[in-house]
């Protein structure tokens, strides 16, 4: 079966309307299923008590948040080698779920950490990277948004999505590094590896819950965003018609 | 199941505050992200004639 | 007959200097930029000699960081304003090599002299003596890197609205492992600890942006004048 075929936006424009219902069907499904295992099948913890019940929500979005970054610009550089729009169209459409999802793992974080830490704000090494994330998907946000020619706002938010993608490691490591230097002990967030498996179960549906809904909310955005750019195509109809 | 009773589930050993801080801040960000999205497609499948599927750029 | 590589890096880069030496004043505000900004740390904390020492390194480092990024904007732009940028891009010499001389250019007005001036901040933190010897060599490996890393920001902001803030925005992010090392060799020289390993931490980045930057720069620049 030919795959490529769907790389043109008319191609995939409805296959992506076919798909996302199932995507979002699905997220909300595991969600509940996750949220049941994480609030009424997993024992209050010996250290943090009931507040380390917000990684259920926080390691899926820092996680999602992550692997959306390294796909957006995936997209992003296929798009600026073969020139293809649809590939660049799905970076844009990647991004503000991303950006999201920095957003709640930096809060969700900074909520655990109050009581773990005292404080609202640790610099630990995760977080720390985290926020610079949520900086560079802004960069590319707005970079994408000051460029008034799609095709050269395109290129241009491609060239900083795989620049940025090189540097989540090294700023990743480096932020580490700063971390342990200046403050001796560890204080990382994240629980060590002695986690009850039922915890980890509940963790695990909901990164599944996170990915599904990601996926089927980028699909919608990305129909969305052929509809504005291909509109004077003639596959997308008339206006009103 | 752990919770003795309702009012135990919400304060949650006196972290009621953070956990559902945090649960509350995310369900109403990600609902706002699914509406907008959501609401944005129906209006666009309900108010055009997409001939999906038979669509090739001439 | 076109010039090779190495003759046309020369001309770029002498004319740049040529061109910067005109308009010494844009060079001389970057530095008192620094000094100023460096000066509004105490201002802000308070003269405690013990706490403006242990922030020196961070202060001083953040200081010239931003300095360096500040002259990033006439780095293209003038190029880019009379037509000479787009000649540069449609040169048979190699695009990464008339990359490197601009950066080159743009670091020895920019970067050294806060290369020079540097340690004499740091004397106003008290700095040890080989904290300060510390800081000249992390600011000589580490300003080149911020000139390749925020060049790439600025050939792809050319041209475009949001200006300065939109080019700090993107390359203030990829500054910050430049920044952890080159402060933090400082703090660990002024600590007693070796600094060894920061500063090949730094030089290695150095490295890794002249390996990869003039890539990202001269598809920016050929993307920008579209």
């Amino acid at each position: 079966m030919n795959w490529f075929k769907y790389s043109s936006p008319a191609a995939f424009y409805p296959l992506a309307g076919k798909m996302a219902p199932w995507f979002l069907a699905a997220g909300a499904a595991l969600g509940a299923i996750g949220l049941y295992i994480g609030f009424f099948a997993a024992p209050t913890d010996f250290q943090q008590g009931d507040s380390y019940r917000i990684i259920f929500i926080h390691v899926p979005a820092a996680w999602m948040s992550m692997l959306i970054y390294v796909v957006m610009a995936f997209w992003a550089g296929i798009g600026l080698a073969f020139n293809t729009r649809l590939s660049s169209m799905m970076a844009h459409a990647l991004a503000p779920t991303g950006a999201l999802m920095t957003f709640l793992a930096l809060w969700t974080g900074s909520l655990w950490g109050k009581p773990t830490w005292g404080t609202w704000w640790v610099w630990d090494a995760r977080l720390t990277s985290e926020l610079i994330l949520l900086f560079l998907y802004i960069g590319y946000l707005s970079l994408a948004a000051a460029i008034d020619d799609p095709r050269k706002a395109d290129k241009a938010s491609a060239v900083l999505a795989l620049v940025g993608v090189i540097n989540v490691p090294i700023i990743y490591y480096s932020v580490q590094w700063w971390n342990t230097l200046h403050q001796g002990a560890s204080v990382s967030i994240t629980r060590s590896p002695s986690m009850a498996a039922i915890m980890l179960w509940g963790m695990l549906v909901m990164v599944f819950a996170f990915w599904s809904y990601c996926i089927g909310a980028v699909l919608l955005r990305l129909r969305h965003i052929i509809r504005e750019r291909e509109r004077h195509a003639a596959w997308a109809g008339a206006a009103g018609g | 199941m752990q919770w003795n009773s309702a009012a135990e589930f919400f304060a949650m050993g006196g972290y009621g505050l953070y956990v559902w801080g945090a649960y509350a801040v995310t369900a109403v960000l990600v609902a706002v992200e699914a509406v907008t999205l959501v609401r944005r497609e129906c209006a666009a499948r309900s108010s055009r004639a997409q001939p999906e599927g038979k669509g090739r750029p001439r | 007959m076109a010039a090779g590589a190495a003759a046309a890096f020369g001309a770029v880069l002498a004319r740049d200097l040529l061109i910067a030496y005109r308009r010494r004043a844009d060079v001389l505000t970057t530095l008192f930029f620094f000094v100023i900004v460096v000066s509004l740390f105490p201002l802000g904390v308070g003269p405690e000699p013990d706490t403006l020492r242990e922030i020196a390194p961070g202060v001083v480092w953040v200081s010239a960081l931003l300095a360096a990024m500040l002259s990033l904007a006439r780095m293209f732009s003038g190029d880019f304003a009379d037509g000479t940028l787009e000649q540069l891009v449609l040169a048979p010499q190699p695009l990464t090599w008339l990359v490197l001389a601009k950066v080159a250019a743009h670091w020895l007005t920019a970067g050294l002299p806060l290369v020079v001036i540097g340690p004499l901040l740091g004397l106003q933190f008290d700095l040890p003596a080989e904290a300060l010897v510390v800081l000249v060599v992390s600011l000589l490996i580490g300003t080149p890197a911020l000139s390749m890393i925020g060049a790439v920001g600025a050939a792809l902001t050319l041209g475009v609205r949001g200006g300065g803030a939109l080019t700090a925005l993107l390359v203030l992010p990829l500054y910050v492992p430049v920044l952890i090392f080159g402060a933090g060799a400082v703090a660990a020289a002024a600590e007693g600890t070796g600094a060894g390993g920061h500063l090949s931490l730094l030089g290695a980045m150095l490295m890794l942006s002249l390996v990869f930057a003039p890539w990202a720069i001269g598809a920016a620049l050929k993307i920008s004048l579209e």
